[in-house]
């Protein structure tokens, strides 16, 4: 793989035959359209990235190539035949092995153990661990970690050796084609060297790649082909990687479809400050954090998955312990991780993870609404049914909920109204400080439109707003500040009206592990 | 009320929804399932009144009553830890040790009230111990619960000296001997703490807490709820239940033994399960909990009266565990 392809794909397809060919995938979710005609051609023996904002596919796309999604047109073609992956196993048999960001490996199960799961060495039924150890201890060394003990249990392993582990089990397949999904997002750069070492091995022996990563050094480094998704479409394919500038890959990534009919921005807030962040980390997760936000301002926080976002917002709640650093509402400082005693400062978030972290999915919305502050609404510990009814009917009337009936299980509702009901439960304690991850997360475009016109409101009214998203646009549309972090630093600090996406993108980006040691 | 709520979101408009969906759709709902518990009873009683001519008297559906009141009264805190996402395998065992320690010769000798305090206290101490290892200790509440069990029965033992301790004091005695209107105390103070646990679980902040912690314990931490207060609290609930149910038993038998109370709390805990409380926590009523122990002891009564050994009784048990457990989750899977 020396000579970078051109941008024609029926020179791509003359040149060598590909591995994988995809067609016009589409994928559809209730209410939304993860893929809407993807194409993708991989071939043999090349490093092919595919790059595209959070949301535009990428996941989506792996998922349908791992057997995991049935996507519900188009056509795949593997190795010169159209096919159906049913199921992952079936994917796996074809020799497609996937290294998903959230690794799947058994952290109760021996490292050797999970590099062998599912095609153990066996006699009679009997497993030969002497075996898989031996398997184990092969994969290791030739990924370069030798000193990875192939007895060791998996769940005791720093992430980087989970990776690797990871690494390991997709070789022992002898997968023909291998998808990474951000690798080196755990990895340092000595331990990136190895993994590009080994990709090569990989191709040189014809196996292809699918690398997906943000950091588009890397894809200069070890790509071949670039093909790049936006809102579910492929915009370009087999750009040469090492060729092609960065601005135009940014140009591709960015730009939308569907504009967001985000509210005009006021004048710049002047009210008191309510929430001061000094010098907040967390070992591991981000260091030296430090911001203010007045009184109806909005903060934005953006960044990678991975930059720090979702724990800053967190440990500000008091949900994690900060090791470092302190949070003060008004002059006060805030108990150290106590999610009650925020609360009561005035401090209200919505979830990144809206059903697992946010909601009660089985019951009704009312009793969503209420949870926090349900002792206003008793006495002596007796929940008065009326007067919870009407505060709780009041603010989701407000945030205009539908349908509006405040006893149906929150399950039934949709992504947006679900996000309503977590905002109107903040509504409804009065609070100061409202701390934003992903507020429109699985939301379709209409009722996108009412929450960033919610948030605008309830800034007017004086709250204090940090919103953190992983839509660029978003972030630069709503907040007045914004923060850029990169590895759980404050990278660039800037207000909202004067970045654009195309640098934030740049910024979040463009650094490698390197600049900051 | 949600048995209207069901039918009605899940019905398609403009087509009638097929009967067996609906009926489906009715049996989702935990009043749905009480009445099918109900169904179980009359069922029971059916085979009752024409096995055995004394079923139907009064003196047998009080003996019936009488002994439903102990497993039914730790049935209650059993439920509500369940609700609230726990497990306590330890209520058989602390209630035995509650029923030794308040009739000790030297409890005794300060006469009724201390005694009742007594009980009262050591079942709410081993329930404190209990909720402070599991939400400070962060030990899972099998394994926590499962040590209370063994300890308590070995405080039990040591403290009695494996004997059983006769109650001297005609006040304790007279709890269980005493009737009012024809019925016994024992039964008006089972029925009592059930009215207190349901208001409690249904109309309280208590019980709507519990209901979240249980349902999703992430969400109500990141609500601003103060998760681990509230499970020790759970656990002291369930113990103090311990300890009425120790003084229900000691004045029953006039003992105190460490004896009592061998597992029951797995006669407990099936209860719960037949009564459609989920074991992962959230869901699930105390009706339904009780009508579970009235079956299961309608079940002891019925073999008792038709002179059948308690090995059959046992495996009969078994299989009403396993029947209740498949019909509710046949009904939830054909009504995603």
């Amino acid at each position: 793989m020396t000579s970078p392809e051109t941008a024609s794909p029926e020179a791509a397809a003359s040149s060598r035959a590909p591995l994988l060919r995809m067609r016009g995938i589409v994928k559809q979710f209730p209410g939304v359209r993860a893929l809407d005609g993807v194409d993708l051609d991989v071939a043999a023996g090349e490093v092919h990235c595919l790059l595209g904002q959070n949301g535009a596919g990428k996941s989506t796309l792996i998922k349908v190539l791992a057997g995991a999604h049935r996507p519900d047109a188009g056509e795949i073609e593997w190795d010169g035949r159209v096919v159906a992956f049913g199921s992952p196993h079936a994917a796996d048999q074809a020799g497609i092995a996937t290294i998903h960001q959230e690794l799947d490996l058994v952290p109760g199960l021996s490292v050797a153990e999970n590099v062998v799961l599912g095609h153990e060495p066996a006699r009679l039924g009997f497993t030969r661990p002497a075996g898989a150890e031996h398997i184990a201890r092969a994969l290791l060394a030739r990924l370069g970690h030798p000193e990875i003990p192939p007895g060791r249990e998996v769940g005791r392993l720093p992430a980087a050796g989970q990776q690797v582990v990871s690494l390991a089990r997709a070789l022992s397949r002898n997968a023909r084609l291998i998808v990474m999904d951000e690798p080196s997002a755990v990895l340092d750069s000595e331990e990136v060297d190895n993994l590009f070492r080994v990709v090569r091995e990989l191709t040189e022996a014809g196996v292809a790649v699918v690398y997906i990563s943000h950091r588009l050094e890397e894809i200069r480094r070890i790509g071949d082909r670039v093909t790049v998704l936006k809102d579910g479409r492929t915009v370009a394919r087999n750009l040469p990687a090492r060729a092609t500038p960065t601005a135009e890959v940014i140009r591709l990534m960015t730009g939308r479809a569907v504009e967001y009919a985000l509210p005009p921005r006021g004048p710049r807030p002047s009210g008191d400050v309510v929430l001061e962040v000094a010098g907040l980390g967390r070992r591991g997760e981000f260091a030296d954090v430090s911001f203010t936000v007045k009184a109806g301002e909005i903060v934005g926080l953006a960044g990678l998955v991975g930059s720090g976002r979702s724990e800053i917002l967190e440990t500000v709640y008091g949900a994690r312990r900060a090791s470092a650093g302190t949070v003060r509402v008004r002059g006060r400082a805030l108990r150290p991780a106590s999610v009650p005693a925020a609360v009561r400062a005035g401090l209200g978030l919505c979830p990144e993870e809206r059903k697992s972290q946010g909601l009660l999915l089985a019951e009704p919305v009312y009793r969503n609404v209420s949870l926090p502050v349900l002792g206003r609404f008793a006495r002596a510990g007796f929940v008065k049914a009326d007067a919870e009814r009407a505060s709780v009917r009041a603010a989701t009337e407000a945030l205009d909920v539908r349908p509006a009936d405040p006893a149906r299980p929150v399950r039934t509702l949709s992504g947006g109204n679900q996000q309503k009901v977590v905002l109107a439960r903040w509504l409804l304690t009065g609070c100061s400080v409202l701390l934003l991850d992903e507020p429109t997360r699985g939301v379709d475009v209409g009722a996108r439109g009412e929450i960033y016109a919610l948030v605008r409101r309830l800034a007017e009214q004086g709250v204090a707003v940090v919103l953190v998203s992983s839509d660029v646009p978003e972030v630069l549309g709503l907040a007045d500040r914004v923060l850029v972090l990169r590895d759980g630093r404050v990278v660039h600090e800037a207000p909202g009206g004067e970045l654009d996406e195309a640098r934030v993108l740049d910024l979040v980006m463009e650094g490698s592990r390197d600049e900051r040691a | 009320m949600s048995v209207r709520d069901a039918i009605v979101s899940r019905a398609v408009p403009g087509e009638p929804a097929p009967r067996k969906a609906r009926l489906a759709g009715l049996l989702d709902t935990s009043v749905g399932r009480n009445l099918g518990l109900v169904g179980v009873l009359a069922v029971l009683c059916v085979i009752g009144v024409s096995t055995a001519d004394t079923f139907a008297t009064t003196a047998n559906l009080l003996i019936i009553m009488t002994s439903a009141s102990i497993i039914g009264v730790l049935t209650v805190g059993v439920t509500m830890v369940i609700i609230g996402g726990g497990i306590d395998l330890s209520v058989g065992k602390v209630m035995a040790l509650a029923s030794v320690w308040s009739t000790t010769v030297a409890t005794q000798s300060y006469g009724p009230v201390v005694m009742i305090l007594c009980a009262l206290a050591v079942g709410a101490g081993a329930g404190l111990v209990n909720g402070l290892l599991i939400a400070y200790g962060r030990i899972v509440p099998f394994i926590v619960t499962l040590a209370m069990l063994i300890s308590a029965q070995g405080l039990a033992e040591q403290i009695s000296g494996k004997r059983s301790q006769i109650v001297t004091d005609p006040t304790i005695a007279a709890i269980a001997s005493t009737r009012l209107l024809g019925i016994p105390l024992l039964v008006y103070l089972f029925a009592l703490v059930v009215v207190i646990g349901w208001v409690v679980l249904n109309r309280t902040t208590f019980g709507r807490r519990t209901f979240a912690i249980g349902g999703n314990p992430e969400a109500a931490r990141l609500a601003g709820l103060d998760v681990r207060r509230h499970t020790v609290l759970l656990y002291v609930v369930s113990g103090l239940c311990c300890g009425i149910a120790a003084i229900m038993i000691t004045s029953l038998t006039t003992t105190g033994s460490s004896t009592h109370g061998t597992l029951y709390e797995l006669d407990a805990i099936a209860a719960v399960i037949i009564g459609g409380t989920l074991l992962s926590g959230g869901r699930g009523t105390l009706v339904g909990s009780i009508l579970g122990v009235l079956v299961f002891t309608t079940i002891t009564n019925l073999f008792v009266l038709n002179n059948l050994a308690s090995e059959v009784q046992n495996i009969a048990k078994g299989a009403i565990i396993v029947a209740a457990v498949l019909f509710q989750s046949r009904a939830q899977r054909t009504t995603p």
